[in-house]
């Protein structure tokens, strides 16, 4: 145990001597956290709006009314036909075009749901989501308000469109869709994304390099030929960046949570075992890489490829998994990030628990006990 | 017997790297294997060390099964891996305890071991192991393979990429220790360090050429050898080899080691030869053969090896490529 | 060639170099001539490296004064690099490339036209027998063939001086003697040929060796007449002597 304890410490030794690693290990994160940030955080004033109105009535008035003074808006252009949208975007006209259906008010009173199109010109993505976001907030406001007004007079039909879950089946449909680039998400989920890509780095990227490290300067034989058990160097290898990964993960949240107001409505606990469930899973990717390479070099263009990759790409932490082609929505499930982003934006943005996210949950535990037995398994007592 | 190897193959997909060795090691021995790069000796280390399985064939270190007992030979062996295994982002001092730490024991416990060898880098303990010259780099490296008293000690290649002295201070340390009673396995490209060994095998390509002491090597050569010295040296050689009863003609520092075709062959017959081409200043006598003629020797009459990884295939005359022109066949 | 003297090739006086307060070469002063095999020996650490970086134009000295080639290190490191050949232990060549494309890749580097290189090229393999290889990737070749084809590449350009740093490290001893051969050879042909080995019977084969402690030359002469100043059996007990007197 107490050679166990030695290596531990030789380990620390390392990373807090290696000027490169403790950059990414400290720098990196804080600094893709206030870039994401403040990335995303513009305010809206007097944008360009234009409108197309096949419905031209009372209720379509109103909504063009309200979001002309909002203050966040300006009109540009009426336009008469969805043909004009593109060119309204392509001149620079607008960056943001309103479509009311045709029929909307009478729609909305006889059926009680209506459509209205949301484009936004997504070619400065930031600029469009917020466009998007500012505007249907407008029209949700809108509909509350219509709702207030016509609950008295709709009382005998409205039992059923009124209720809590109304807004979703009924009342009015924004419908959002974004032109030259369609795959942006909400700003607020970014966090939970970033701490799945800094879990990856630091265990995964971070632990193969560093295994990686003792076999290229040849120490790993040293190591091999010594008492010290095949598993302790594996755990004497592992821990200190579990550890780490822990610091890691808890900074991050702190940040975002004080200077970005991100929300954390659930269990700190649940947050706390499942993130290291995914940490042990990073983790024993990260061997099984060390195991399969000789050098830094390798285990470097593999974690980058094979793991953080498709951390940022296929986990839905930029680009939503529902809007990928169909093969890259299957190829999505086998990546770790994936489920761990589905349970940390549930326990931080709903707070729902193990009810709603137990099968993400035991879906990561399978995946870290198989890695782990194939990490272990691998790992080669010998040089070949 | 500390060590017994039997018929040891190893092959690494296409490269033989060890083609059936054979040897032992006795107890206490300063044992050397001596050979160039691709000799196969770091192989047969990491075989010995249980780093490799062997592909054929079977060896003992310690009485002990390399295969079967890896796990109780590792608590008992020291090894020194060719290249530079220390941690070259920790100080000298930090190294050692970690390697005292992992075999269970601490620097205090075995410092007698290490002392001699310690003490002379001791007052560099606060350094990086990353910024230590050569020399004391190999200082370091042997004292963390000693630290936890081991039985048996495997040295690859201790004194490549070393100065002189270094060297010298180095196989005076091995001398000191082959005192003690441990027993010295150490592999070396430069055959002048194997006058330092108890026995040494000579390795090339995969193969044993010869075990032996350094002075029965020397004997094996069986012939006699000749040493021939001129002030001008490079038109020495490029004669000699012109010669049409030149057996060998290699350079050895000044000199140029020569041996002749001929039965009855006596010096005074070369002598007249290079007379005769305008060499005014010729020195001519008979010299016991060291290990590195032997090896040469060794290596050019076995040699019938695979066409790639032959240096000497199909060379036409000319004076660039010494292997043909330099020894003919007898 | 831009040489017109026939003295020597590489002229240093008091040249120093400085890292902080570590100097790691100090005040050395020696000539090399023309077609010369010159040992440059020292312990590790003693600075042969940096002495040979000044000389090869990769570093600038801290003060003293040296021509190489003809052409100051201090303000010419550039045309120095355009006359002299370099090979170090480490092989230059890529392995990855056939020995055809490695030779015309230093060709190129060197400004050779396409069919100079393709000259070039034949007549070197025809000499070194290794015609037969001209297509074959470098790393399927055995380790005595790339150590001659390295020396070739740092020489297809026909530099005045080539610099050597320790050529022969871990090969075999008929190869290490060829590899000789090819030096003596390029000497006779009047290239200058610069050489550190940590082989001591090697520095015998020099025409002059110099040998650096600590920062200094300390001793500089022929084989035979340093064997002779030191009373010794050959330049490896001059060395020991001198290393041993000098450091720790």
């Amino acid at each position: 145990m107490k050679a166990f304890w030695g290596f531990i410490k030789k380990e620390f030794l390392h990373i807090f001597r290696d000027r490169r690693t403790l950059l990414i290990l400290f720098g990196m994160p804080l600094a893709q956290l206030l870039l994401f940030g403040y990335a995303v955080r513009n305010e809206l004033n007097r944008a360009d709006i234009a409108i197309l109105d096949h419905s031209r009535d009372e209720v379509t008035r109103e909504i063009t009314g309200k979001l002309l003074s909002s203050g966040h808006f300006q009109l540009s252009a009426w336009l008469e036909s969805e043909a004009e949208i593109e060119e309204v975007f392509q001149r620079g006209i607008a960056r943001n075009v309103v479509v009311f259906e045709s029929d909307f008010g009478r729609k909305l009173i006889r059926e009680g749901r209506a459509d209205v199109l949301i484009v936004t010109d997504a070619s400065d993505p930031n600029m469009a989501q917020i466009l998007e976001g500012y505007t249907a907030n407008i029209i949700r406001e809108y509909q509350q308000e219509w709702q207030m007004r016509n609950r008295m007079a709709m009382s005998g039909v409205g039992g059923m469109t009124s209720g809590a879950g109304g807004l979703a089946a009924s009342g009015i449909i924004p419908e959002m869709r974004m032109l030259f680039n369609p795959e942006l998400r909400s700003a607020n989920l970014f966090v939970p994304g970033l701490i799945a890509f800094i879990l990856m780095l630091v265990s995964a990227f971070l632990t193969s390099i560093a295994i990686a490290r003792e076999k290229e300067m040849g120490t790993m034989e040293v190591l091999l030929v010594s008492p010290l058990d095949p598993r302790q160097i594996i755990a004497g290898k592992v821990l200190p960046y579990l550890v780490l990964s822990i610091v890691n993960v808890f900074t991050v949240l702190v940040v975002a949570l004080v200077v970005f107001q991100v929300p954390f409505r659930g269990s700190v606990i649940l947050f706390s075992l499942l993130s290291l469930l995914f940490i042990m899973t990073a983790l024993a990717l990260g061997l099984r890489i060390s195991n399969a390479v000789r050098d830094q070099q390798t285990a470097m263009m593999m974690s980058l490829a094979g793991l953080l990759l498709p951390t940022i790409l296929l986990s839905g932490f930029i680009f939503p998994i529902s809007n990928m082609p169909v093969i890259l929505q299957y190829l999505s499930h086998i990546v770790p990030a994936k489920w761990y982003l589905i349970i940390i934006r549930g326990i931080m943005l709903k707070g729902v628990g193990l009810e709603v996210l137990w099968m993400e949950a035991l879906i990561l535990l399978g995946m870290m006990s198989l890695l782990f037995v194939v990490s272990i398994k691998s790992f080669k007592i010998r040089l070949e | 017997m500390s060590v017994t190897v039997k018929n040891i193959v190893k092959n690494h997909g296409d490269i033989r790297a060890l083609r059936g060795i054979t040897f032992e090691v006795t107890e206490g021995e300063l044992f050397g294997l001596i050979g160039p790069d691709g000799a196969g000796k770091t192989t047969l280390f990491h075989i010995l060390t249980t780093l490799l399985l062997p592909d054929e064939g079977d060896a003992h270190v310690l009485g002990i099964d390399v295969i079967a007992g890896f796990r109780n030979l590792r608590r008992r062996i020291g090894y020194m891996p060719g290249r530079f295994s220390l941690y070259p982002d920790l100080s000298v001092e930090e190294n050692l305890s970690f390697f005292a730490t992992i075999f269970n024991t601490t620097v205090e416990e075995n410092y007698h071991l290490i002392q001699d060898i310690y003490h002379q880098i001791e007052p560099f303990r606060k350094r990086r192991a990353g910024d230590l010259s050569g020399g004391m780099k190999q200082k370091l490296a042997l004292s963390c393979a000693l630290i936890h008293k081991p039985d048996i000690l495997f040295l690859d290649e201790p004194t490549t990429g070393v100065d002189a002295v270094s060297r010298r201070e180095f196989w005076d340390m091995l001398g000191r220790l082959r005192v003690s009673g441990l027993t010295i396995l150490v592999s070396t490209p430069y055959m002048d360090e194997a006058s330092r060994c108890d026995r040494v095998a000579l390795m090339d390509r995969g193969e044993i050429l010869s075990v032996n002491t350094p002075a029965g090597i020397s004997r094996e050569f069986g012939r006699p050898l000749y040493s021939v010295t001129s002030g001008r040296r490079y038109e020495l050689l490029k004669a000699l080899r012109a010669c049409t009863h030149a057996h060998s003609v290699f350079t050895f520092g000044d000199e140029v080691h020569y041996t002749d075709l001929r039965e009855d062959f006596r010096p005074e017959m070369l002598e007249s030869y290079l007379q005769q081409l305008g060499f005014d200043d010729v020195r001519i006598e008979q010299i016991t053969p060291g290990v590195e003629d032997t090896l040469i020797s060794l290596m050019s009459t076995q040699d019938t090896r695979d066409p790639i990884g032959d240096d000497n295939h199909g060379h036409k005359e000319g004076t660039n490529d010494g292997y043909n022109p330099a020894i003919k066949d007898s | 060639m831009n040489v017109n003297s026939n003295a020597s090739i590489i002229e240093v006086q008091d040249l120093t170099r400085v890292f902080g307060n570590f100097t790691a070469v100090d005040r050395i002063s020696f000539e090399v001539r023309r077609g010369e095999i010159f040992g440059f020996l020292g312990a590790n650490g003693a600075g042969k490296t940096t002495a040979i970086r000044m000389l090869t134009g990769l570093l600038i000295p801290t003060s003293g004064r040296a021509e190489v080639a003809g052409f100051d290190v201090f303000t010419h490191p550039e045309s120095i690099k355009k006359n002299i050949g370099y090979m170090s232990q480490k092989f230059s060549l890529f392995n990855d490339l056939t020995v055809f494309e490695n030779l015309r890749f230093y060709g190129g580097i060197y400004g050779l036209s396409t069919r100079d290189i393709r000259h070039k090229t034949d007549e070197l393999l025809e000499r070194l027998d290794l015609a037969g290889v001209r297509d074959r990737l470098i790393r399927d070749l055995p380790l005595g063939w790339k150590q001659k084809l390295a020396f070739s590449t740092a020489v297809i350009h026909e530099p005045a001086i080539v610099f050597l740093d320790e050529p022969t490290g871990g090969v075999d001893p008929i190869t290490r003697r060829q590899f000789w051969d090819l030096m003596y050879e390029t000497a006779d042909r009047g290239t200058t040929v610069f050489v550190t080995t940590h082989y001591m019977d090697e520095a015998e084969y020099c025409d002059r060796v110099s040998i650096m402690v600590d920062g200094r030359i300390d001793a500089l002469g022929t084989p035979a007449g340093l064997r002779k100043t030191y009373g010794a059996k050959n330049v490896d007990e001059v060395f020991v002597k001198l290393a041993r007197g000098g450091s720790v």
